[in-house]
């Protein structure tokens, strides 16, 4: 217990821990309506763009999060687009502009810096990562995306049920799905120091999809998926705390064995 | 006055006209079903009654103060909708969502027309249940609560019956009538069943890439039009 309770006193895992809380709430909420929409790939192709810009961002010396915010903010609302137009498929496009961020922001690492721990701790997350700034930066937005969310939840719970009869009835749902987008690229560029480029779309998916296995309402299923995914964060940390494995894996494994529970409890009723 | 009216109405998708000569009005309190065969351009034509998507050419009034977004819509069901996690009065609440305008969350007069309706379709008992679990008939109950949420004056019902077992279809037949008597909303159905249009709606639109008919059901019964449409029998 003592243990426990002397892992809170190093800042760093103060910060970790409260940044993370407040992203790991963010990516369950938005990621109830992604995987209802079927727009899950996005939070995957944005972490991908996530990586180049921040590769791009430290082989210039900038600020990481005031390059990354903006660049994945843009993608964001371009895959949106590019998802809807009839004449690419939507996933072929978000796979081809991932990859490509992916690449560019590989050969940038090659040529400047190599491959060392900074690097690896965009790919891979680091609890380390985050310095004061960050952090004070991270939980500003997060908050924001946080009270934009609930103050849309009537009109984003009736975009995500039914675009068709909300546009009918004079909804801009050009505007909410922008709006998700947006909010989505925010918490991706937010939680992907922390959880890594290549895993931080499993904490706007797992939630959702845990909490799909029990709960048969929208507003059940959004409480159960930030509780879930605050769970999880936790725990998840704390197992990498004391096992020195890998923070973002480890919240991943934590949201996995959580999703396999979820899912016996539903077959069983 | 008339509620809707169409004038020299025509759409076209990428440059190749789908639909085109539509000319009708209706009055408050009229019932009419629009048919006609797949691909005639009945779906287009409820995409333009909805502002979805704009004509070629010609126009669409509404009377009495209507407004486009104050259409009650009840659109044919997706495979999406099918199994999502919403609770039927989470999914009639949202007929409410025009009301709102610039307020965020819905209020007490909003929450109250929901249970109205509810109490109308006959669903408040199932008001907690999930949508998913629901039969093909009460998710449409569910679906008309909402759009009668959405409108006082104008429904614009696509295949409203479609996938429904024969007692779940004449029930949702016998409520779509009785709103139409009771709260003299007009009625604009979509469907494929002929027969039963006829027997419930008071005018009949047929279409065909252009406007085949239109006129009385009375009228429609007699016309050689229904009769080739029908395959040679009578009404």
């Amino acid at each position: 217990m003592s243990e426990f309770l002397n892992m809170f006193s190093y800042h760093f895992m103060q910060r970790a821990l409260v940044v993370g809380v407040l992203v790991s709430l963010c990516a369950a909420l938005l990621g109830v309506s992604l995987v209802l929409k079927r727009y899950s790939m996005i939070g995957d192709g944005l972490s991908h763009v996530g990586f180049g810009a921040l590769a791009i961002a430290s082989a210039f010396n900038l600020a990481p999060l005031a390059v990354a915010v903006p660049v994945v903010v843009i993608a964001a609302v371009l895959l949106l687009r590019l998802s809807r137009s009839s004449k690419l498929n939507g996933d072929a496009a978000i796979a081809m502009i991932s990859s490509s961020a992916l690449a560019i922001g590989v050969i940038t690492v090659s040529l400047t810096s190599g491959m060392n721990t900074e690097v690896s701790s965009y790919m891979f997350g680091s609890v380390l990562s985050l310095s004061r700034s960050d952090a004070v930066l991270s939980v500003i937005l997060s908050v924001a995306v946080l009270a934009l969310f609930i103050l849309f939840y009537p009109r984003i719970f009736a975009v995500t049920f039914d675009e068709t009869f909300s546009r009918a009835t004079g909804t801009k749902t050009e505007v909410y799905n922008t709006l998700l987008a947006v909010l989505t690229a925010v918490t991706v560029v937010l939680g992907m120091r922390m959880m890594g480029a290549l895993l931080i779309s499993s904490l706007i998916i797992f939630p959702a999809l845990s909490a799909m296995r029990v709960c048969k309402s929208f507003k059940g299923v959004v409480l159960c998926a930030a509780l879930i995914s605050v769970i999880c964060f936790v725990a998840g940390v704390t197992v990498s705390y004391f096992l020195e494995t890998p923070t973002g894996a480890s919240v991943v494994v934590t949201d996995l064995i959580a999703y396999c529970v979820f899912s016996l409890l539903g077959t069983k009723k | 006055m008339a509620i809707l009216n169409c004038e020299n109405l025509s759409f076209a998708y990428d440059g190749r006209t789908v639909l085109e000569d539509v000319n009708f009005s209706l009055n408050a309190g009229d019932y009419l079903c629009v048919v006609g065969e797949n691909g005639s351009g009945k779906s287009t034509l409820i995409k333009g009654l909805l502002g979805l998507k704009a004509p070629r050419s010609g126009s669409i009034t509404f009377g009495e103060g209507l407004k486009s977004t104050e259409i009650g819509y009840l659109p044919q069901q997706t495979q999406l909708q099918r199994d999502f996690p919403a609770s039927v009065w989470e999914v009639v609440l949202s007929g409410c969502l025009n009301g709102l305008d610039r307020r965020l969350m819905y209020n007490k007069a909003d929450r109250e027309r929901a249970r109205m309706n509810m109490e109308r379709m006959g669903i408040e008992d199932i008001r907690d249940k999930s949508y998913q679990e629901l039969s093909g008939g009460q998710q449409q109950r569910v679906l008309l609560a909402r759009a009668l949420c959405a409108t006082k004056k104008l429904l614009l019902l696509d295949e409203p019956v479609t996938g429904l077992d024969p007692i779940a279809t004449g029930e949702m037949y016998n409520l779509i009538k009785l709103v139409n008597l009771c709260d003299n909303i007009t009625v604009i159905m979509v469907s494929h069943d002929i027969h039963e249009a006829v027997r419930y709606a008071t005018r009949i639109l047929h279409l065909g890439h252009r406007q085949l008919f239109c006129g009385s059901s009375a009228e429609y019964k007699e016309s050689d039009l229904a009769r080739r449409f029908l395959g040679g029998n009578r009404i």
